[in-house]
């Protein structure tokens, strides 16, 4: 990777600037596009498994969050054809798990409503629903897991391994079968805290890590996306200065093999 | 044909009520009407789903219960979970906020139904015909009536609207507590409208009040009958539709109870399943299944009360009580008179309310001793509304138990139509859709929710379904499909 090397970029017909080694999405991100994302979330790894950050560079579909931007590189970013296969991404979420807004206290909050919002998608599609029956796991005296509303992000196993140094969560099972999983029978027999940086509002997308005894503290009119769609802060640059500003990485292997195509550059340092 | 079978009319789905439900009208041979039941045909299962999910959820859960007075759940659930929680005193903000919200929520429903869903049956005639009997005939020919109705519910929506989040399944109440205030500029956009609404509400009580007295000789005898009445009270008696002790008088108005802490109502109240209906019936302990039902929802209230605590309503309460002698009114379509005076009381205290700085204040919220169990009692608009629940060490419920006001008022609304359907069916030889609407109207006058918010304002079809007493069916009869009123004999 060489350092602050300018290369320019074409997205949806616009030239852009970026540095060399910044993603597609952290080069967009610098220039206000906001590129949709669930599994992504400001100083944890890119991860690409969702692929709601879809676009399309030099004729191949390719994840926002984990593609390096390369010089003279021409991005599809809001064509039809990309924002089909994202809104598909993001209803067959919807069918997956059992997301009840009306009755969720992440309503208002929750990355993957928003993104519904934002996409225009308002009423059931045709898939079928999977309604699935998962325990919920309240078990911790602090935080209860509702894994029917997961959506598989991963982004509380990074958290919790590489800034909380903790391992509390993991995937387990494949396919269809695929869930978080927790280090033990059950939250209990974990060594997971409230204080932790996986159990904060800004990690889990969705409802499924609950701080117990807090929700619905937010009236109507005041939630995070009860006014601004998701993706504003990005899109507006004003914001832009609370970017990329979150946490710390407490540890990161450079040898673990997981990583090694992982552009190290997306992960950002404690700057406070 | 003559046929000396007995049958059973069904009355299906009934409208202009709350939610689905059904009637049937069973005759003998002679086409005497023997009995009349009021079916529930839903079964909706949420004291079942809400277990396993966590306490400070279930007031945004079962509110879902219904689209009309969810404030009333919410309200209710939010009661038990301050229980579990432990907090037995909520901050003045708190507890002003939420009775806010309340009274906005009685007075909007009570609304709803007088002027969109009754109004129809009292302005046109219970045998007017049915493409008439309906809001759209009331907008064409008593258009202010019509608006003064849609503006008055429109204000009770917005009171909601500011203390609960939203005008339908806001999330404010939550355990120990509320999530928001009543800022100034929600304050002054509400009491702008106020005297307005406060000058609405009497005409309204005038409307339903001389409605009762030129129709005294229909309501006497419309579905008319004794019965044991309860309600929630104050402390000195009064008229409370938040909190309050139980009290219970029979036909003649002696107390059965009074002033019972509702965390104990197991000791005084039981509930009887029946075969043919998902609704059970409560009955008060002392006076066994037999003599012990009742009657909730305004009327009850009216009767149990011993004052009002607001000025206008409490004069209107007085000329209730003149006209029924001091003694309980029985009458079902006293109902109507009844619910008008409590939109006045609920008009009367949102103003008292909005003019009260405690609901500014930033103290919403406390905590205190966890307990395992949570009972509430709220007088929701159709009547007093119980809600029971157990929860785990982890946060979880494991058990609910919800007794709504038209559970209360089974005995009493199966009484209503087997009375109405002995004094307009019994002995016809040809049964038609007006008859089978005066049925409809002594269930209205409960202003029942049959807990599904769909409201079918006489557009949806009244199908009437004839059967023999081998259950065969022999006829089918609708207005909306051009087919002829049924023929019994």
């Amino acid at each position: 990777m060489s350092d602050n090397k300018k290369i320019t970029l074409t997205i949806d017909g616009k030239t852009i600037q970026a540095e060399s080694g910044q993603s597609i999405m952290n080069a967009c991100d610098a220039q206000g596009i906001y590129i949709p994302r669930l599994c992504d979330s400001t100083g944890l790894v890119p991860q690409g498994s969702c692929r709601v950050c879809s676009v399309k560079v030099n004729g191949r579909v390719v994840a926002a969050c984990t593609q390096p931007a390369e010089d003279g590189a021409n991005i599809e970013h809001e064509s039809d054809e990309i924002q089909g296969y994202r809104k598909d991404l993001v209803r067959m979420l919807f069918h997956e798990g059992n997301h009840l807004c009306p009755i969720c206290e992440a309503s208002g909050r929750c990355e993957l409503q928003a993104m519904a919002y934002r996409f225009g998608i308002s009423q059931a599609t045709t898939y079928p629903y999977l309604q699935p029956v998962r325990p919920v796991d309240a078990s911790h005296p602090d935080i209860a897991l509702d894994n029917n509303r997961c959506i598989l992000c991963g982004r509380c196993i990074r958290a919790s391994r590489d800034v909380d140094g903790k391992n509390v969560f993991e995937y387990v099972g494949r396919g269809i079968h695929k869930r978080i999983g927790v280090n033990g029978d059950c939250l209990a027999d974990t060594n997971a805290d409230l204080n932790d940086y996986a159990m904060s509002l800004e990690v889990c997308p969705v409802g499924c890590i609950i701080r117990k005894g807090e929700g619905f503290f937010s009236p109507v009119g005041e939630r995070q996306y009860d006014s601004d769609k998701i993706g504003s802060n990005i899109e507006n640059h004003t914001a832009h200065s609370s970017l990329g500003k979150l946490i710390k990485v407490h540890q990161i292997d450079p040898n673990d093999a997981i990583h090694d195509d992982i552009d190290q550059s997306n992960v950002n340092e404690d700057k406070s | 044909m003559k046929t000396k079978k007995a049958r059973i009319l069904e009355i299906e789905p009934l409208t202009r009520v709350e939610g689905h439900g059904k009637v049937t009208v069973h005759l003998d041979e002679n086409n005497k009407v023997t009995e009349a039941r009021l079916h529930i045909v839903e079964f909706r299962g949420f004291e079942r789903f809400i277990q396993g999910r966590l306490l400070w959820e279930v007031p945004v859960i079962v509110q879902r219960l219904c689209g009309i007075c969810p404030v009333s759940h919410h309200l209710a659930a939010a009661k038990a979970m301050d229980m579990i929680v432990g907090v037995d005193q909520l901050t003045p903000t708190a507890e002003k906020m939420r009775r806010l919200m309340h009274y906005g929520q009685v007075m909007q429903s009570n609304v709803l139904h007088f002027f969109h869903l009754c109004s129809p049956d009292l302005l046109f005639g219970f045998s007017a015909p049915a493409k008439k009997r309906n809001i759209f005939s009331i907008i064409k020919e008593f258009p202010d009536l019509a608006k003064k109705g849609v503006l008055m519910r429109k204000f009770g929506q917005e009171v909601i609207l500011h203390t609960a989040g939203k005008k339908i399944h806001g999330n404010s109440a939550i355990p120990g507590g509320i999530n928001k205030n009543l800022s100034i500029a929600e304050r002054d956009s509400l009491l702008k409208d106020i005297d307005q609404m406060l000058e609405w509400s009497q005409e309204a009580v005038d409307i339903s009040k001389n409605y009762t007295l030129e129709h005294l000789g229909l309501v006497e005898a419309f579905g008319n009958f004794k019965s044991n009445h309860m309600s929630l009270v104050r402390e000195d008696g009064a008229l409370d539709l938040y909190d309050g002790g139980l009290r219970a008088i029979d036909a003649s108005g002696n107390l059965i109870f009074d002033h019972m802490d509702y965390r104990n109502f197991d000791q005084f109240i039981m509930e009887e399943v029946k075969p043919w209906s998902y609704m059970k019936f409560p009955f008060i302990k002392s006076r066994g299944n037999l003599d012990g039902w009742y009657r909730v929802g305004p009327l009850a209230r009216m009767n149990t009360i011993s004052f009002i605590d607001t000025p206008l309503a409490n004069a209107r309460h007085a000329e209730f009580r003149e006209f029924s002698k001091h003694k309980p009114a029985n009458m079902t379509l006293a109902y109507h008179w009844a619910r008008m005076i409590e939109v006045l009381h609920c008009v009367e205290k949102i103003k008292e309310l909005l003019l009260d700085p405690d609901l500014q204040g930033s103290d919403l919220k406390l905590t205190g001793e966890r307990r395992e169990e949570g009972i509430a009692v709220i007088e929701a608009p159709r009547g007093s509304l119980f809600h029971h629940y157990k929860v785990n060490e982890n946060d979880q419920v494991t058990y609910c138990n919800l007794i709504v006001s038209t559970t209360h008022n089974n005995t009493a609304m199966n009484l209503a139509v087997t009375d109405v359907a002995k004094k307009y069916i019994s002995g016809q030889s040809r049964i038609t859709e007006a008859m089978l609407n005066h049925i409809e109207v002594a269930v209205r006058a409960y202003d029942p929710c049959l807990s599904c918010a769909t409201h079918a304002l006489g557009q949806m079809p009244l199908v009437v379904e004839l059967f023999d007493a081998d259950n065969n069916l022999i006829d089918t009869g609708s207005q909306f499909v051009n087919k002829s009123p049924i023929q019994t004999t």
